[in-house]
């Protein structure tokens, strides 16, 4: 018998006897002949232990890591520190062999800690209220837009910024593209003319895909005139040391939650955070817990508003997400525990920092060239007198991940608090040699 | 059967009250009790026109929601922005806990609801 | 009562430092407009490392995992999660790789999720997969857009409706209308099975597909599923499989040879994943060849054992999230499969199968069993002997906290009252079994003999039964000093 499966030869036969089969094939009888799958499957038979890290370490082995090349690359998931504490929590077996915590008799820990994901994120983006997590950002995002088009019953337009993260506006058209809304992208120059009574929200990054960070009061101020939602998707890093979204009339704010102590792990699981006003609370998707009090009085912790979700509403649920990443904001919890109030202001000035001094030694080459004169936080766009992919190429070669390839010439930067001044020196040193 | 004389009644537990063009609508008792304790109430918008049956409004518990169809057609001219604080006054007292007040369009919906003795009826018939 | 991180934070305290910098740093107003600079801290906690540490491991005590006992949760799955999958996710060549880096340096992460690709394919009986839904509702949205862009790219455009059965997880429907769909529910027999006739009734032109899960929430096995299958396609729609249940079949019969289209799996269900208190999951979706093109995009390709990522796939669905898949519980399953090999994937259904029904004929004297005589990896009781006498299923499963069990899913399905659906896997002995069903026959005493202690049930927990209406009616949601 396969390992996991405890039960011996004898306590099958005794088990068989108790149910009156001759044998475990009867319980399957009720399957039709002609379906039936007979003999084995096409695929290998089992291996051991010793075999298995045999074989998947050789596997990691093919992959680079972030440890063998110096990383600068972003757009969309950084490499920033993960603290040793976070991986030692989330190892605890109560925490990631538990279900969803609906008993919340034995699910206290996990609700108490979503409560206090939901309290952090708040705090950082100011905001009433957030869920228990999506899936990942651009999930979020477009639960988002489907949350403003589906709760205002006239409105019919969603409006994107061109500077969202291409692979958010693809969630979003994905998500959207069965259902009676008009997805338009627009700029800052245009979306005075794009928005108007049919304008169930305006979408804005900040900071944006290039790294800028954008001025969402104007952009609030002309979606509410016509009583549109304003959705900011925002790096929740960079409300270390930004104004936070809530505080500009942002009435949805979404965001990618990897940087959050989650490591990159090739693109997932990360989580998407979202948080709305108070007057939202009710339309939001997916779970949220609440505080409360047991039958003695004693405060307590509890999946509330479920009304709103799938396993009650069904069809009228305002998503159907069920699983989300509980366990990455887990690890978002105990990575802002760790970081704390002063952390996260120095963890966001020492990115900021680092991108302006890579920045301007890139330019100072003379090798690159300024594209833009906003404002950037970690991560920046720069115009390559070289081609980029050779540029990125030598770079590899000596030991650096280099920027994402934006396309005629662009390079987007990004550049985190792991990041040295030795590194950053030898970085622009290496990438200025292509020529 | 707790009703009220005078009101009308709905097939989908609802009542009406009505004052010249004007009826309030509200959930019955027999509507509140099926529910439980709730939780909420999604106050509908002031000004939408309504017909007959669609949805005028839901109500939640806290491992329910029902859907509160409209027994008349019209335009919606007052809501009960109390409900928002005290949705509990749903299950106290369903007969004073209106929901909205509907302008109706065409009066002789009301031939079609019930009075208090056929909607108890009804309702013993549903148990 | 636990405290809140925030509660035990003290002004100027700090579990984390940066390294010093070389770089000269200016004040922010040199780098950023002063509008835009934050006035005030996000009020984050300030606590030392010790503090979080001890914080955190407090929490987890005051939670429950499938390490610490046995946790029926019907159409849950909840088997034992493997340790050696949780140190192979763990290793630096998959933690530490970026999703963007260059395909030469990502080959081993590439290959591991196209031959994973290859083993879902060959258990289920499709042509294709997609790893990528973080979710099985997620893949359900990406199932149920791949059939409607299947109907569309037919020109038939008048294919609006979607149908479930009224025994359906209510992911399903959900699903459905979030993808577009009208939703129309199909009703069960008197065997709990879908009802052909009402089935034949409802399928016409404009309906795009049909929704299952076999074995269904009842733990049955829908025995006329070729017919199903049949009527369903005759009329042009597809069909749909629910892999939430996935692990009564391994091996055994796959959704493919039964005529199903599209599939989703739950691999954080059958393949051993763990839950993680709610997520991350992960929800791949199979397909037969007429709906490969619409798969979501990025596609894993190799050409001469070289690996990359296909975008160029004009009829896909679109990307249906960022990157690739929720990549390490991947690799989790992946170490699953080959450990577990095809003739342990086998012994789990069969074990599964095994257990269920075991359970099921040592306890279904003492309740009501609504549907069925046997029952394939779960079944479903109805309390409603005990609630008669004043004891509902919710005091049940209460008091089952009591003896250190999770309890099984309780009011659901739906359409059987005062419901209990009982899944204990394949990765419980026969030992656990028996003191599982010597405690439910102990709680059936309890209803007629001490049945306060049934309806005042938890008592051994750190709180009692807690006010929900209170927490909906003004909720609560984050902390204020």
């Amino acid at each position: 018998m396969a390992r996991y499966i405890p039960n011996t030869n004898e306590q099958q036969v005794e088990m068989l006897h108790a149910i009156g089969v001759k044998n475990i094939e009867q319980l399957f009888d009720i399957i039709p002949k002609a379906v039936k799958f007979n003999g084995l499957l096409n695929i290998p038979g089992g291996l051991t232990e010793m075999e298995i890290i045999k074989y998947f370490s050789s596997l990691a082995n093919l992959n680079k890591t972030t440890d063998d090349y110096i990383c600068f690359l972003g757009a969309g998931a950084y490499d920033h520190y993960v603290p040793s504490v976070i991986d030692h929590m989330l190892s605890r077996q109560e925490f990631y062999t538990s279900y969803t915590p609906y008993q919340p008799e034995i699910s206290q820990g996990m609700l108490q800690a979503i409560f206090e994901y939901q309290t952090m994120i708040c705090q950082l983006t100011s905001m009433d209220a957030c869920n228990a997590s999506m899936y990942d950002g651009p999930t979020a995002l477009a639960e988002a837009c489907v949350m403003a088009y589906s709760t205002q019953k006239r409105k019919n337009k969603i409006l994107l910024l061109d500077s969202i993260h291409p692979e958010a506006k693809q969630v979003v058209s994905t998500y959207l593209q069965y259902r009676d809304v008009d997805i338009v992208q627009t700029t800052l120059e245009t979306l005075v003319d794009d928005i108007d009574e049919n304008t169930a929200c305006l979408c804005v990054q900040t900071p944006n895909y290039y790294g800028q960070v954008e001025k969402l009061k104007e952009l609030g101020e002309a979606i509410h005139k016509v009583k549109g939602l304003l959705v900011v998707y925002t790096d929740p890093i960079s409300l270390g040391i930004l104004q936070p979204p809530g505080d500009f009339g942002a009435d949805i704010v979404v965001g990618e939650g990897q940087v959050l102590g989650n490591p990159l792990a090739y693109g997932g699981p990360y989580l998407g955070f979202f948080a709305v006003t108070g007057k939202l609370v009710r339309k939001m998707p997916g779970r949220i817990v609440g505080q409360t009090v047991d039958t003695e009085g004693k405060r307590a912790f509890v999946l509330t508003l479920q009304a709103r979700e799938q396993h009650i509403r069904r069809e009228k649920a305002t998503s159907n997400i069920c699983s989300n990443q509980s366990l990455n904001a887990l690890a978002a919890t105990i990575y802002l525990s760790v970081i704390g109030k002063k952390g996260i202001k120095d963890i966001a000035k020492r990115c900021l920092v680092n991108a302006h001094y890579t920045y301007e030694q890139l330019i100072d080459t003379g090798l690159f060239e300024k594209v833009s004169d906003k404002p950037f936080f970690k991560e920046f766009v720069v115009k390559c007198k070289a081609n980029v992919s050779k540029i990125n190429d030598h770079l590899i070669e000596n030991g650096f991940l280099g920027g994402y390839d934006l396309g005629d010439g662009l390079w987007l930067v990004a550049v985190t608090e792991k990041r040295t001044k030795e590194e950053i020196d030898l970085f622009v040193k290496v990438a200025g040699e292509v020529v | 059967m707790n009703l009220v004389p005078g009101l009308l009644y709905s097939k989908e537990h609802e009542w009406v009250k009505v004052e010249g063009n004007d009826a309030y609508v509200g959930i019955t008792n027999y509507a509140q009790l099926q529910l439980g304790d709730i939780v909420y109430v999604e106050i509908p918008e002031v000004d939408d026109n309504i017909k007959k049956g669609e949805v005028l409004c839901t109500v939640e518990s806290v491992k329910t929601a029902a859907d509160v169809f409209s027994p008349l057609s019209g335009i919606i001219t007052k809501v009960n922005e109390e409900l928002d604080d005290e949705p509990e006054k749903v299950n106290e007292q369903p007969y004073e806990a209106w929901l909205a007040v509907i302008t109706m369009s065409d009066l002789t919906q009301l031939d079609e609801l019930l009075d208090e003795k056929a909607y108890a009826k009804y309702c013993e018939e549903e148990e | 009562m636990k405290k809140l991180i925030f509660e035990i934070s003290q002004p100027g305290r700090s579990a984390f430092s940066l390294p010093p910098t070389l770089i000269k740093e200016q004040p922010l107003e040199n780098y950023l407009p002063k509008e835009l600079i934050r006035k005030e801290s996000a009020p984050l906690p300030e606590v030392s490392e010790v503090d979080v540490i001890r914080h955190f491991t407090h929490l987890s005590q005051r939670n429950f995992g499938v390490d610490q006992g046995f946790y029926p949760l019907g159409s849950c799955t909840m088997k034992y999660n493997p340790k050696i999958n949780e140190d192979i996710a763990r290793l630096n060549g998959f933690v530490n790789v970026h999703p963007y880096q260059p395909y030469n340096t990502t080959q081993g992460a590439l290959k591991a999720l196209y031959h994973l690709e290859l083993l879902l394919c060959e258990i289920t009986g499709m042509d294709q997969m997609t790893l990528q839904p973080a979710a099985g509702a997620h893949g359900e949205m990406a199932g149920l857009m791949m059939i409607k862009a299947y109907h569309e790219a037919k020109s038939d455009h008048k294919r609006t409706k979607i149908i479930c059965p009224d025994s359906a997880h209510g992911t399903n429907p959900a699903s459905a209308a979030i993808s577009g769909f009208d939703v129309v529910t199909v009703h069960s027999n008197d065997k709990g099975l879908v009802d052909i006739n009402d089935l034949k009734e409802l399928m016409d032109d404009q309906v795009a597909g049909l929704m299952l899960t076999n074995p269904n929430t009842l733990g049955l096995f829908e025995e006329e599923i070729m017919e199903i299958a049949t009527i369903v396609h005759e009329k042009g729609g597809l069909l749909y499989y629910d892999g939430a249940n996935a692990n009564a079949i391994l091996g055994k019969v796959r959704p493919g040879d039964m005529g199903f289209d599209v599939v989703h799996l739950n691999l954080h269900k059958t393949f051993s994943t763990p839950h993680g208190g709610g997520g991350p999951g992960s929800g791949p979706v199979g397909v037969k060849k007429e709906l490969i093109p619409y798969l979501p995009i990025p596609i894993v390709k190799e050409n001469n054992n070289e690996f990359y990522l296909s975008y160029n796939h004009p009829l896909t669905i679109g990307k249906i999230r960022s990157f690739y898949g929720n990549f390490s519980v991947l690799i989790k399953a992946y170490a699953y499969i080959l450990t577990m090999g095809n003739k342990g994937l086998k012994e789990v259904s069969e074990n599964a199968v095994l257990n269920a029904n075991y359970v099921m004929s040592q306890i279904k004297d003492d309740f009501i069993v609504p549907f069925g005589t046997s029952c394939m990896h779960e079944f479903v009781l109805s309390g409603q002997l005990q609630k008669e006498k004043g004891a509902s299923t919710l005091d049940m499963a209460k008091r089952l906290l009591d003896y250190g069990y999770h309890p099984p899913t309780i009011y659901f399905p739906l359409i059987v009252k005062e419901a209990m659906m009982i899944e204990p896997t394949e990765t419980e002995g026969k030992e656990t079994l028996d003191e599982f069903i010597k405690v439910m026959k102990d709680i059936v005493a309890e209803v007629d003999k001490n049945q306060s202690l049934v309806h005042n049930a938890p008592h051994t927990t750190v709180v009692k039964r807690l006010d929900e209406v209170m927490a909906a009616r003004k909720p609560i949601v984050k902390y204020t000093p």
